[in-house]
């Protein structure tokens, strides 16, 4: 038996997925889910084999949901239009259904996963969620899980990043969070906006700066509103004075 | 604008020529009597002044350039500078060849030669400069010209992939494609509201005024496709007094607003959405509120504007010269967008 989930929002849109996998006897469909919270909740209760996710989603879209799940199942995408998750597709080599999607298209999707399955290729999402990273939800907010809950952070309100070995500390108003992500994503994901990477552990956000301040030789303190002091490196104070345009 | 014949190559080759011309000169008036330390004084005096006029002509064409009357502009700058070249440069030479006296006369009888040649280089460097420029002018120019133009047609391209909506065409073909086996009938009614929407959307240029009635009866053909997607999710609720049903609207104005809304709600929560949309009259102008649940804990400030909104906006502006006829308001956890239309428009009139 191959244990599935389908995760798509429009009822509809779930119904075909059902309809083209009644020709798949070895499939069963163990769970369908109308939004990401509910996915990531079905695929840490029945670890599936194999996922179909659409993309645009209420909350957190189908990249960020993958994000969540520590070892995510093998995926088969299902998007209308979407210009940034097609990009992403093209570019790794991971089977995407483009709907309205043909029963043939459908069977040669799941026809070259169990084929992948049978031989052990691993599809490595990791550069996927990379690519899809660029797309405008993702540099609007960041999605976290704090315990069992899923918590949205958009971006304004993140106030500083703070580097902690495997994991990036996002540091907000209402507190900490964690995420398996590097300093440098986070760098090139910030970088178009009000973040500047100041010291090899610290990324902040120039808006609430309120004071900078000489610091031993060669480096600097910068004092956020919240009384918060965190070191500028060298490179670090050329990147903060140019973002700040002095 | 970089300051032009800055580039090293440029004085590379203009020292080059004043080399030539020094030399030259020496040669022409090279005479016994005088010695070569004068003749060649004389040309390094010459020349330098001569030299110092084009890069200053130069350098003035940087800041003004004629636009009329150019070719007067040259002959009287050129013939003013080799009047002062010439008076210059007679003045030092006499002051330094007063001990030879045969020199001194031959200063003073190449005064018209010398300041012919003066003038003759001169406007040649003008003339030259003013082409340089001018040509440079007109590639900038050009250049603007194109890139104004890329940026229309890219807005262009832009606003008819928005008017398609491929994400709204895309999934109400697959809602249609997942219906057919199932429920054929309800497919083929689909596929009549999919068609009837598309087809109001094709016809209407954005550029008639339409009775609040007939916009909203298309907008519900848009509503009911997305019903059809989202089943039980989507709730609306139009609410419209008879007077302000009477009112008119541009066209397709309401439904960039609707849309805005839908995704907000749906994408935003995760519960049933409820579209509230209210039409009434006030002090003669139509007031059209639609308000969508959100949570205020993930929207980002400011974010609830919206990208269609902006258009929408836009479309108003042209038309009444006002910025005030686009509202939101965010209460709680319900957002709404208030449109202002004022009812004194010229009937005929259109905008675009």
């Amino acid at each position: 038996m191959i244990k599935t989930i389908l995760i798509d929002d429009e009822p509809l849109a779930r119904s075909i997925v059902k309809e083209y996998l009644q020709a798949w006897p070895e499939f069963t469909i163990v769970q369908e889910c109308g939004d990401g919270f509910e996915g990531i909740k079905a695929i840490n209760a029945h670890t599936p084999d194999v996922i179909f996710l659409d993309i645009q989603m209420p909350k957190i879209n189908g990249f960020e949901m993958l994000e969540l799940i520590e070892t995510p199942p093998a995926v088969i995408f299902t998007t209308a239009f979407d210009e940034y998750a097609i990009k992403a597709f093209e570019t790794h080599a991971v089977d995407y259904l483009l709907k309205p999607f043909s029963k043939e298209r459908f069977d040669k999707a799941l026809q070259k996963w169990l084929n992948q399955r049978s031989t052990n290729t691993v599809v490595d999402n990791h550069t996927l969620l990379e690519t899809a990273a660029q797309s405008p939800a993702h540099q609007n907010r960041v999605v976290v899980k704090e315990g069992s809950k899923i918590k949205i952070i958009p971006i304004p309100h993140i106030q500083y990043l703070e580097a902690a070995d495997d994991y990036v500390k996002i540091h907000t108003a209402d507190g900490t969070y964690l995420k398996n992500k590097t300093m440098a994503h986070f760098e090139q994901l910030l970088s178009a906006q009000q973040f500047v990477r100041i010291h090899r552990s610290y990324i902040i956000n120039v808006q609430l700066i309120t004071r900078i301040d000489p610091y031993e030789k060669d480096s600097h303190l910068v004092i956020l509103q919240n009384g918060m002091r965190l070191p500028v490196s060298k490179s670090g104070y050329v990147r903060l004075k140019e973002a700040l345009g002095l | 604008m970089k300051p032009a014949f800055s580039d090293s190559s440029f004085y590379r080759s203009f020292l080059t020529w004043w080399l030539v011309c020094a030399i030259i000169h020496v040669a022409v008036i090279y005479n016994e009597p005088y010695g070569i330390l004068l003749c060649v004084t004389d040309s390094i005096v010459s020349n330098s002044l001569l030299a110092a006029s084009c890069l200053l002509i130069i350098n003035n064409m940087r800041y003004y350039l004629p636009r009329q009357e150019k070719y007067w502009y040259i002959l009287v700058i050129s013939t003013v500078l080799g009047v002062i070249c010439m008076l210059v440069s007679q003045w030092l030479l006499m002051l330094i060849g007063s001990s030879t006296p045969v020199y001194a006369a031959f200063v003073k009888d190449s005064s018209t030669i010398r300041f012919a040649f003066d003038t003759l280089l001169v406007g040649f460097i003008a003339m030259f400069g003013l082409l340089w420029y001018t040509q440079r002018e007109q590639t900038q120019a050009a250049r603007r010209q194109a890139d104004a133009e890329k940026m229309t047609r890219d807005a262009e391209l832009f606003r008819l992939r928005e008017q398609l909506q491929p994400h709204f065409l895309f999934n109400s073909l697959n809602s249609i494609s997942a219906l057919t086996r199932s429920e054929p009938e309800k497919a083929r009614h689909m596929i009549q509201q999919l068609s009837d929407f598309l087809r109001g959307t094709l016809r209407k240029e954005q550029k008639q005024w339409v009775p609040l009635q007939e916009e909203l009866a298309d907008l519900q053909l848009y509503l009911e496709i997305e019903k059809v997607r989202f089943g039980h999710r989507l709730q609306t609720n139009i609410i419209c007094s008879d007077e302000a049903c009477k009112l008119n609207i541009p066209a397709l104005l309401l439904q960039p607003v609707v849309e805005n809304a839908i995704k907000f709600g749906l994408y935003d929560t995760t519960d049933t959405v409820n579209i509230e949309l209210q039409a009434r009259e006030e002090k003669e102008a139509l007031i059209v509120s639609v308000s969508n649940p959100f949570d205020p804990e993930t929207s980002v400030a400011g974010k609830g504007t919206g990208f269609g909104l902006a258009s929408v906006q836009r479309r108003l502006f042209l038309l009444f010269a006002r910025a005030d006829l686009v509202q939101t308001h965010t209460d709680n956890t319900t957002f709404t967008t208030t449109l202002i239309i004022p009812q004194i428009h010229d009937k005929d009139h259109t905008d675009r």
